[in-house]
């Protein structure tokens, strides 16, 4: 029933967002967007359009200076700092761009850092970072520092994060970047079908057009301000 | 939960990086250990040396220096040039103000004082055999347990007394000394001396010696000349260097024994009284002075006292350098690992657990640092011990 509801209504919802960056030059505006639970929704744009910055936006990483960002009823811009940490920890996943690994930590407490810092490693959590893991082909690495890892291994690793707790959210930015062709197109099905099927917005950002047919909705940053 | 998570993130990064990590905690480690050591070490000598003080009453020795004389009788420095005759014992005795137990300190045995006393001596300190028997004649030694347990000597075993002067061919030549018991351990200067006679310590002296005896038939040859009840004999007269059955018999004394040297003299008065009128009786005494070892140690320790308030004042001063050090190692570590933080934060890890981890990793080298302290302080405590079994005179 709760799967119905999210996948009718709009999960995230941004009215009159508008943030200017810290340099001066420019502002990141975004007028009225919505996506429902489900949809997947491919973000593109030029380099520098302020793609990152919305999905930080968004995961309330940085404050917009007006406008609404709301998710599932919650409204991010008004939880405290420490409320929209929490918020992060338990029902988003996050892949950055630059894979937020920690090198002294193995590939396994990579996976699972966001339940240990949050409410405990559950046996779930451990099969399924494992399954994950497996479909993303780095399991065998799975007690190695992450800091072994190559850059296409790391990027795997990230996704892999990202998805563990089955967040709501997920903001994925340009995850496959550092993949070849093949594993590109796997890890893209693996985070969509994921978020499918668990009734998740996946917002993902990428410059790759031959994962652009995969998403149900390809949005032009530019879009978004008009 | 929290906790748990801060936990492992502090434990991985200081096991990821164990060797940074016990390199800063050794260092901690080491300037928290050095005051505790010189506390422990200094208490534990003082204990000691106080203990042996209050045992002995008073000791006569040689005028000069009192601590010398201390230093000297209690803990087995080797004597100086200064001795008094060993009819001083007698004339004390003869008193009957106190029991006299005299020491003869000048010899060594490789290293280890010989201690050249009575009988009274081991009654007096209270020390038990653990092997052997006591002294029977001239020539046996008894050994201190930790000396007899380092050289790897028993009962039935040899010691030799060292040479004072390698190229003195007048000098003291090295005696054989037969070791006939082994003493338990006291934890005090006694375990590492080597006890003998105080005959044996006249006899490594040369004032004693056993040679062939000239008297015999067989020994014609080696007479040189008989004049005026003398015999003179030649070079090829035999002496010994060893007190064996056989040639027991052929040891003797040249001179007055009355004269024969010894070094201090412990003082055992008969009550407060004796001891009262023994100090008095010697105070204005030339050649001969009195002490009270109570007394001397409380001089010394007041001098110990200083110095060790100088050396732990300076220990803390440099214990409060290397907490400074190591509190801007961990400010620097920090700063260096922003981006670390930043990600944990971008995460959603929430401010108090990020620092929670960084208090629970400054904890761990903090740990280890004060577990390797309290390491130097039980070395401290074992060293302390053979310090004072060593002896302060060597």
């Amino acid at each position: 029933m709760a799967m119905m509801e999210r996948l009718s209504r709009p999960m995230l919802d941004i009215r009159d967002l508008s943030f200017r960056y810290p340099s001066g030059e420019g502002c990141l505006v975004v007028r009225n967007w919505q996506v429902k639970g489900g949809e997947a929704v491919a973000l593109v744009g030029p380099s520098g359009a302020g793609k990152t910055t919305l999905l930080k936006l968004i995961a309330g990483i940085v404050e917009a200076h007006q406008g609404d960002i709301g998710f599932d009823g919650a409204k991010v811009r008004e939880l405290s700092a420490e409320a929209r940490r929490a918020w992060r920890l338990r029902r988003l996943g996050v892949v950055f761009q630059d894979f937020a690994l920690l090198d002294y930590l193995t590939v396994a407490e990579n996976l699972m850092l966001p339940q240990a810092l949050a409410d405990g490693v559950k046996d779930g959590h451990v099969e399924r970072a494992r399954s994950l893991a497996e479909r993303l082909e780095v399991a065998r690495y799975w007690d190695r520092p992450s800091a072994a890892l190559s850059q296409g291994e790391r990027q795997r690793v990230a996704i892999a994060r990202a998805l563990v707790h089955e967040p709501a959210l997920v903001l994925a930015d340009e995850p496959t970047a550092s993949l070849d062709a093949n594993r590109k197109q796997t890890a893209a099905k693996l985070m969509l079908d994921d978020a499918r099927s668990r009734g998740a917005v996946l917002i993902m950002v990428t410059h790759d057009p031959e994962l652009l047919p995969l998403f149900d909705r390809v949005v032009q940053l530019e879009e978004l301000a008009a | 939960m929290k906790l748990i998570g801060a936990f492992m993130l502090a434990w991985r990064y200081v096991a990821r990086h164990r060797v940074q990590s016990l390199l800063l905690a050794g260092a901690l480690g080491i300037v928290m250990a050095l005051p505790l050591m010189v506390r422990v070490v200094v208490t534990a000598v003082q204990e000691q040396m106080r203990a042996r003080a209050i045992s002995t009453p008073l000791v006569a020795g040689p005028a000069g220096s009192a601590t010398d004389l201390f230093l000297t009788a209690l803990h087995f420095r080797r004597a100086g040039e200064a001795v008094l005759p060993v009819k001083v014992c007698e004339t004390i005795r003869d008193t009957g103000l106190a029991a006299a137990i005299p020491l003869n300190l000048r010899f060594q045995a490789q290293g280890a004082p010989i201690v050249g006393t009575e009988l009274d001596y081991f009654d007096f300190r209270g020390l038990k055999l653990a092997e052997g028997k006591m002294l029977t004649r001239l020539g046996d030694c008894v050994l201190g347990a930790n000396l007899a347990k380092a050289r790897g000597l028993h009962a039935g075993g040899a010691i030799f007394s060292s040479p004072e002067q390698v190229f003195d061919l007048a000098g003291v030549y090295p005696l054989k000394m037969r070791v006939v018991g082994v003493l338990q351990p006291t934890g005090s200067p006694d375990d590492e001396a080597v006890f003998v006679d105080l005959k044996t310590t006249w006899l490594i002296q040369g004032i004693a010696h056993g040679h062939d005896d000239l008297a015999k038939p067989e020994q014609a040859g080696t007479v040189l000349a008989k004049e005026a009840g003398n015999v003179v004999g030649s070079a090829a007269v035999r002496m010994f260097a060893e007190v064996t059955e056989k040639n027991e018999e052929s040891f003797h004394f040249h001179g007055d024994e009355d004269s024969f040297p010894i070094h201090a003299v412990i003082l055992l008065p008969v009550d407060a009284k004796s001891e009262a009128l023994l100090v008095g009786r010697y105070q204005k005494a030339k050649d001969l002075q009195v002490i009270r070892p109570v007394d001397v140690l409380e001089m010394l320790l007041s001098a110990l006292f200083r110095v060790e308030k100088v050396v732990v004042a300076a220990l803390a001063v440099v214990a409060a350098a290397a907490v400074l050090v190591a509190v801007l190692v961990f400010g620097l570590s920090f700063r260096l690992r922003q981006r670390e933080f930043r990600t944990l934060a971008e995460i959603g890890v929430s401010k108090g657990t990020l620092l929670l981890a960084k208090v629970i990793e400054v904890s761990l080298v903090g740990g280890i640092s004060i577990a390797l302290a309290l390491a130097g302080r039980q070395f401290a405590v074992a060293m302390a011990a053979s310090l004072i079994s060593r002896g302060l005179g060597n």
